[in-house]
């Protein structure tokens, strides 16, 4: 089956998709987007986070049908121009980043925390970042990395 | 695989009548694992996403009417303060992800014991609405639940709704685990009391091949709390009829061994959260004088 949709701005049609397959298969093999990593294939792992109408799933657990003339935000869609995103370039500042494999999961969760709590405290922090998961940094990094993105997007 | 996109309720009964193998999918955080891990190749899949009424909630005659569709966030954030038990236990299903597309009519689809929906809909007695073409029937939740991941749905059947009376006293979830997030529970308690009807409801997750509802340990609490007037003298029940209340919590459950914890170790925790929670609960009562 064919899938249209808008993946971060641009009108997008996936060809030939099985109807089995999911949202992060159809990303990345279908429209070339590899920034949503596939891990778990679980939603356990977060890795494969993106906006889907407006909110926040692991695109593992959408079934690319579903995907139907919705509008998607990956995160290759965050930042605009040739930049970084506020959010990408505070983990690169604090070091939040070792092998790399969840970061954009991580960037995208806390990109809709941000939004939705633009000061959060370390519980939301902890709660908003809860379903992804990092086995390099131990998190420490991370949650100084949000902090950072935080206190910049107030000022 | 075949996918199907109904737009209305009433082409999505017709759907299922006309498959009755084909398998729902809404928030897919149960159905998409199975898929994706090949556990699972269903020939029809039909999405209920597009389909608003099951997105939708309100009051009817006295009782809030959800619809299967409506996503675990939506219950925090919009019911929270009508469903305090059912919104704590949803603040503990998995992460912001997957509160954001699993719902409830799923978590009852599904019909795992470990389901954290559960519990809360046994203790406050919720009523499981179902839909066919043939028309509409209602199950209680204490009938719905009939083995490990079986439930009470004929095969043409959809879930439309759950009704459940809005908390008219304090109400409470805990749950064990590893975590405090994405953590399958290795067994959770709901309670609820409801001052106007004097009554205790518990609800048993996670500690058996289906969700329990603690009957004799509801019935025990009641009539201490009747016997020794407690709701009227808002004061504290002993601590060796809690004892026994615990007791009797554990003594419902129907645990295993297995994964995520000995039978032994589920029981024992049972009669904590059982305790536990109807201290908190209680105290809540008493300060709402």
């Amino acid at each position: 089956m064919n899938v249209s949709c808008t993946v971060n701005g641009r009108a997008q049609v996936a060809e030939g998709v099985w109807e089995g397959e999911s949202l992060l298969y159809m990303l990345r093999e279908h429209l070339g987007l590899y920034g949503s990593k596939n891990a778990c294939e679980q939603g356990e792992c977060g890795s494969c986070s993106v906006y889907l109408g407006g909110t926040l799933v692991c695109a593992c657990l959408v079934l690319a049908g579903q995907a139907q003339g919705k509008e998607i935000i990956t995160v290759e869609g965050l930042a605009r121009g040739h930049g970084l995103h506020a959010v990408q370039d505070a983990f690169v500042e604090a070091g939040a980043v070792q092998c790399g494999f969840c970061t954009p999961g991580l960037v995208v969760a806390t990109h809709d925390l941000l939004q939705r709590i633009p000061s959060p405290s370390d519980a939301q922090i902890r709660e908003a970042l809860a379903g992804n998961i990092c086995r390099c940094t131990g998190y420490a990094k991370i949650i100084d990395a949000v902090n950072l993105a935080a206190g910049r997007s107030r000022s | 695989m075949e996918f199907l996109q109904p737009a209305t309720w009433s082409e999505a009964l017709a759907m299922k009548a006309a498959k009755p193998e084909a398998v729902p999918i809404a928030g897919g955080t149960d159905l998409m694992v199975e898929i994706n891990l090949d556990h699972r190749r269903p020939a029809t899949i039909i999405d209920l996403t597009h389909i608003k009424e099951l997105t939708e909630w309100g009051m009817d005659d006295g009782r809030l009417r959800i619809g299967a569709g409506v996503t675990y966030a939506r219950i925090i954030d919009e019911l929270g303060d009508r469903l305090p038990g059912l919104a704590m236990a949803s603040r503990t299903v998995g992460s912001p992800q997957i509160r954001n597309r699993g719902t409830v009519g799923g978590n009852l689809g599904t019909a795992s014991p470990a389901g954290d929906a559960h519990p809360p809909l046994l203790a406050t007695e919720a009523i499981v609405e179902l839909a066919s073409t043939k028309g509409t029937r209602q199950v209680a939740a204490n009938e719905f639940f009939a083995g490990p991941k079986k439930n009470a749905m004929r095969a043409d059947e959809l879930i439309a709704a759950f009704l459940v009376e809005p908390a008219r006293g304090p109400q409470q979830f805990s749950k064990v685990g590893t975590r405090n997030a994405m953590v399958i529970a290795v067994c959770s308690l709901a309670l609820a009391v409801d001052p106007k009807r004097k009554h205790v409801g518990i609800g048993i997750g996670s500690a058996g091949p289906t969700p329990i509802r603690a009957a004799e340990a509801e019935t025990f609490i009641q009539e201490v709390l009747e016997e020794h007037r407690l709701w009227e003298r808002h004061v504290h029940c002993e601590p060796s009829a809690l004892k026994q209340f615990g007791e009797l919590v554990a003594a419902a459950a129907k645990p295993i061994d297995d994964v995520r914890g000995t039978a032994d170790y589920r029981r024992h925790a049972l009669a904590v959260l059982a305790r536990r929670t109807f201290r908190w609960a209680w105290d809540d009562y008493r300060k709402s004088k």
